[in-house]
């Protein structure tokens, strides 16, 4: 992966920008010690990380204001940031680039049940967003597995999902609006506590622009009442391809489960050795499928997914008798990723297809992960086709990052080819960057980047993500850069 | 009002495929002639009027693309009609979620509606309040951009971020960023049973506690909505057993607000919600306001002290459609400050000519809309994609 080259001029005024920067924040807000940026030198692609020139953390859209105008003024690139949970290195910084974090901006600002929004800034933990409201019988739908510690400002920048979307969709269709701070430090708000807005969704188009188009500092978020109750059932099958066609046809069958989850065979039993969830170990796949309601709800939804799982000769069909069970079926599945993180090192992906190429993906991936002599271990969100390949290597061993990297290359292509896309969840970032060419031509990928051309004319805000470089390389000389 | 035919249009170009489409586009950006978009012309009368030289049909544009009902989703070229697309769905008892509203009553229009003129404007129903707005259920789109070129963005698939989602953008810009010419939707499960529950003689103030009582609870409403001096009604929507299960539910705690009764349908049926039948064929402007629903009732309180009212509010009172007096700017700027004392916006959607000539149909929005200025001069840099029409 390779990163354009610092900024010698750049470079040559650090010391001068350093100081307008601290004479426009109080003290603690500027960090430039190499030891203590040291922590923001990566987000959870660790395998990427550089020093920044300085962190800035401020605690107002003022301060965030204040850092844009002096960045903009001197041509520095600013790399927004939030809790630094990505996963595609959307927060990696450049040696010549100053971190705008919003960790300190976590106020909850408004809270209105009336009215089924909540106002909070933007660097505000997504699982804190649904504790300030569940009190009053609320809860923030989107649920990352990283909840506990990402933050809102994350979310919107990646549009975020979470093992409910099926039913509850993702960041950006609970979303109502931000403010936001723009690449010259003007302030905008877009959207509101609305459930409509005039003129051109810019929101939308926003809401998963990985930083690239302003610094988000509040959001308002749509909150939704707790349904009464939720349960689920484990569906065994002996082959993948089975499990497939369940899927399709509980999503006919007119139920919508809130989420429908997916375990091969490889993560059954890594899981089973990690945590004992009980799962049965001959499956060759088993599904999750969880729905919500009242308990005869409950009851009327999971008879018809019994009916049609039946038609599939499943190994068996396990329903949760209570919240311990409920506990225990989901055990395994939460447990995955660490699961596989204990027997060795992996890349995740996070392609997604059609649903209904689900048994051909699969079988395809198979003989590529035999092909390059590295397993892979399949969890994923099977409801909406989103996939998680686990590509496992030995980060010790020469060359095995780069060949899993080239094989996960593959495994995307394989997604983009059976009429899904490079990610569904995780962003861009600099990950996928350089294999956007596979989704989209070149008009395509030029008409996202004159969207940034409008909001950021110079192209300070996270400049070398998202597009390929030499895609980008015209735009990213900076025209209004200081002397 | 008329509304079929594009005021001194010359010329209909009709293509016959997205190739003929872009090479039309390109030839009126290269002589800077403007466009007048056209899906089935039925809402031909909404914005300003714009002064086209030409009108661009895409009705010839039809069908549908792809259908998996296994994974919720359809793809359907942009000149597809509505009843064509729901007719697919339907025998596969499944939906377009948003309930895409049918603007020929209320408009006084002919002509099909589109599937593309229904993604241009973002066309949003009651069950908005549940299943999201158009947009939420648009997964991609293919559109040629003011420049003659074609572009795609998202895909068919429930999860994409791979890149900028344009797929928003183009949803409700009117046509003014580009011409779509496919677009892929999610789809859901139509219900197999609805049940309505409504109350009468509720005053505004007290309708709307009652609509946010039953959309704060957790028993999945899918509309709610309420007539001024009418009724106000709630629908449930699911499997049979679920639905009666909660509107025994809900209809306990709407006691409090008065007598409650159920049927199938309400009074006044969600078609004719979806539609604002009750101000079709009446004389007036009828404009279109955003709010926060428990400032709703006051804001058309103060409007009513000024200036001759109807209000009918949908999504629980986070949309009010108002009928109001055409004299003068048909109370623009009356309706423009209580939109605003609500936390919202107003849009024109019925005027005649004279009133959309002098009357902006957006809201203005300070800082948002030199940014939509910016977009607009990128994505059509002649100004050929019905020009001036999004202007407020
Ligand atoms: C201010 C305003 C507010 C509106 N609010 C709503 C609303 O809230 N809910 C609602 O349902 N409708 C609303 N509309 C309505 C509106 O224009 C439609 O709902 C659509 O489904 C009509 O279908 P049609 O095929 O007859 O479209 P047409 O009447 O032919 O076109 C509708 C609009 O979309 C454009 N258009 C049509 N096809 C395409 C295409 N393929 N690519 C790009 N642009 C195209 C047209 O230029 C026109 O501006 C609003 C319109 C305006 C101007
Ligand atoms: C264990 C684990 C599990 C995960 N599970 C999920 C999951 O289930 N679903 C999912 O979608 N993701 C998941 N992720 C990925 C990640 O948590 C999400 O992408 C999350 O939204 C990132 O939030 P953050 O605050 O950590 O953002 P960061 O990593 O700090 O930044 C992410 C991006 O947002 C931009 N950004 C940050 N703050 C701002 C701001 N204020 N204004 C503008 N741009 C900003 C950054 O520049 C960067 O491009 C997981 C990650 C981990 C480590």
């Amino acid at each position: 992966m390779q990163m354009p080259e610092p900024d010698a001029k750049v470079l040559a005024r650090r010391e001068r920008i350093l100081v307008r920067l601290a004479e426009a924040l109080p003290e603690d807000a500027l960090i430039s010690d190499p030891a203590e940026t040291r922590a923001y030198d990566c987000d959870a692609l660790t395998a990427y990380a550089c020093a920044p020139m300085a962190v800035t953390l401020p605690r107002s859209t003022e301060e965030v204001s204040a850092v844009m105008r002096i960045c903009h003024e001197e041509g520095v690139s600013v790399i927004p940031r939030g809790s630094g949970t990505g996963l595609a290195g959307g927060a990696l910084p450049t040696a010549d680039s100053v971190v705008l974090g919003v960790s300190r901006m976590n106020r909850v600002l408004e809270v209105c049940p009336e009215d089924r929004f909540i106002r909070v800034e933007a660097g505000r933990t997504n699982l804190s967003v649904t504790g300030a409201v569940e009190d009053l019988g609320f809860f923030y739908a989107p649920d990352p597995s990283s909840q506990l510690a990402c933050a809102i400002a994350g979310n919107i920048a990646m549009n975020s999902g979470g093992a409910h979307c099926l039913k509850y969709g993702v960041t950006t269709n609970n979303l109502l609006g931000v403010k936001m701070v723009l690449a010259d430090g003007e302030v905008v708000e877009l959207g509101g506590p609305t459930l409509e807005q005039p003129g051109l969704d810019l929101l939308g188009v926003v809401c998963g622009s990985e930083g690239q188009l302003g610094v988000v500092t509040e959001a308002t978020l749509r909150i939704l009442p707790r349904p009464e109750g939720a349960r689920p059932i484990l569906l065994a099958f002996d082959s993948p391809v089975t499990a497939g066609a369940c899927v399709a046809d509980i999503i006919r069958a007119g139920v919508l489960p809130v989420a429908i989850e997916f375990m091969d065979r490889r993560i059954i039993h890594l899981t089973e050795n990690f945590v004992g969830a009980g799962y049965p170990l001959d499956a060759e796949a088993l599904l999750i499928v969880e729905v919500e309601g009242s308990e005869p709800e409950i009851d009327e939804q999971l008879a018809r997914i019994k009916a049609v799982a039946a038609r599939h000769d499943p190994l068996e069909m396990r329903e949760s008798s209570g919240p311990e069970q409920s506990a225990a079926i989901w055990k395994g599945r939460k447990a995955a990723f660490g699961a596989t993180g204990q027997v060795a090192d992996y890349l995740c992906m996070d392609g997604v297809i059609p649903t209904s190429a689900l048994p051909d993906v699969l079988r395809r991936m198979a003989e590529l992960s035999a092909q390059y002599g590295l397993d892979v271990a399949n969890v994923f969100h099977a409801g909406d086709g989103n996939l998680h390949p686990l590509i496992m290597f030995d980060a010790n061993a020469p060359g095995q990052l780069e060949k899993a990297e080239r094989l996960g290359a593959e495994i995307l292509t394989l997604c983009v080819e059976a009429g899904g896309c490079l990610t569904g969840e995780h962003g861009v970032g600099v990950e996928k960057r350089d294999l956007m060419t596979r989704q989209y031509a070149p008009d395509d990928l030029d008409a996202q980047m004159l969207v940034k051309d409008v909001f950021d004319p110079d192209w300070i805000l996270n400049p070398a993500k998202v597009f390929p470089l030499e895609a980008s390389a015209a735009r990213r000389v900076r025209k209004g850069a200081a002397a | 009002m008329s509304a079929g035919a594009v005021p001194g249009a010359a010329e209909v170009l009709a293509p016959a495929d997205e190739a003929e489409l872009a090479a039309m586009v390109a030839d009126a950006a290269a002589r800077r002639a403007p466009l007048r978009i056209r899906g089935g012309g039925t809402r031909l009368a909404l914005g300003r009027p714009s002064q086209a030289a030409a009108e661009l049909s895409v009705a010839r544009l039809g069908g549908v693309r792809l259908y998996e009902p296994g994974a919720l989703t359809i793809v359907a070229a942009a000149g597809a009609t509505v009843a064509e697309i729901e007719a697919t769905l339907a025998a596969e008892r499944q939906i377009l979620p948003f309930e895409p509203m049918d603007h020929r009553r209320l408009l006084g229009t002919d002509g099909e509606p589109t599937i593309g003129g229904a993604a241009a404007v973002n066309a949003s129903g009651p069950r908005r309040v549940q299943a999201g707005a158009c947009r939420d259920l648009m997964l991609g789109v293919r559109f040629v951009d003011g420049r003659g070129r074609v572009v795609k963005n998202g895909g068919r698939v429930m999860k994409n971020v791979t890149g900028y989602d344009l797929v928003k953008l183009m949803a409700g810009a009117h046509g003014t960023l580009g011409v779509l010419t496919e677009i892929a939707f999610k789809v859901l499960p139509a219900p197999e049973c609805a049940a309505t529950l409504w109350l009468e003689g509720l005053e505004d103030e007290t309708a709307i506690r009652a609509m946010s009582a039953a959309l704060t609870s957790p028993w999945d409403v899918s509309a709610a909505a309420h007539l001024s001096g009418g009724p106000t009604m709630i629908r449930l929507e699911g499997l049979e057993g679920s639905v009666r299960a909660r509107a025994e539910r809900l209809r306990e705690r709407l006691a409090a607000f008065g007598d409650v009764e159920t049927a199938e349908e309400g009074p006044l049926s969600w078609r004719d919600v979806r539609d604002c039948a009750p101000f079709a064929g009446r004389p007036g402007a009828v404009w279109r306001v955003a709010a926060r629903p428990s400032m709703a009732a006051a804001a058309v309180a103060r409007l009513r002290a000024e200036r001759p009212v109807e209000a009918l509010y949908d999504w629980g009172g986070g949309l009010i459609w108002l009928l109001t007096p055409e004299q003068d700017d048909a109370g623009a700027a009356l309706v423009r400050a209580a939109a605003e004392a609500a936390q919202g916006h107003a849009t024109l959607v019925r005027a005649s000519d004279a009133v959309r000539a002098a009357v902006g149909a957006f809201h203005p929005r300070p800082g948002a809309d030199a940014l939509a200025a910016g977009l607009r001069a990128r994505f059509d840099p002649a100004g050929v994609l019905n020009p001036g029409l999004m202007a407020s």
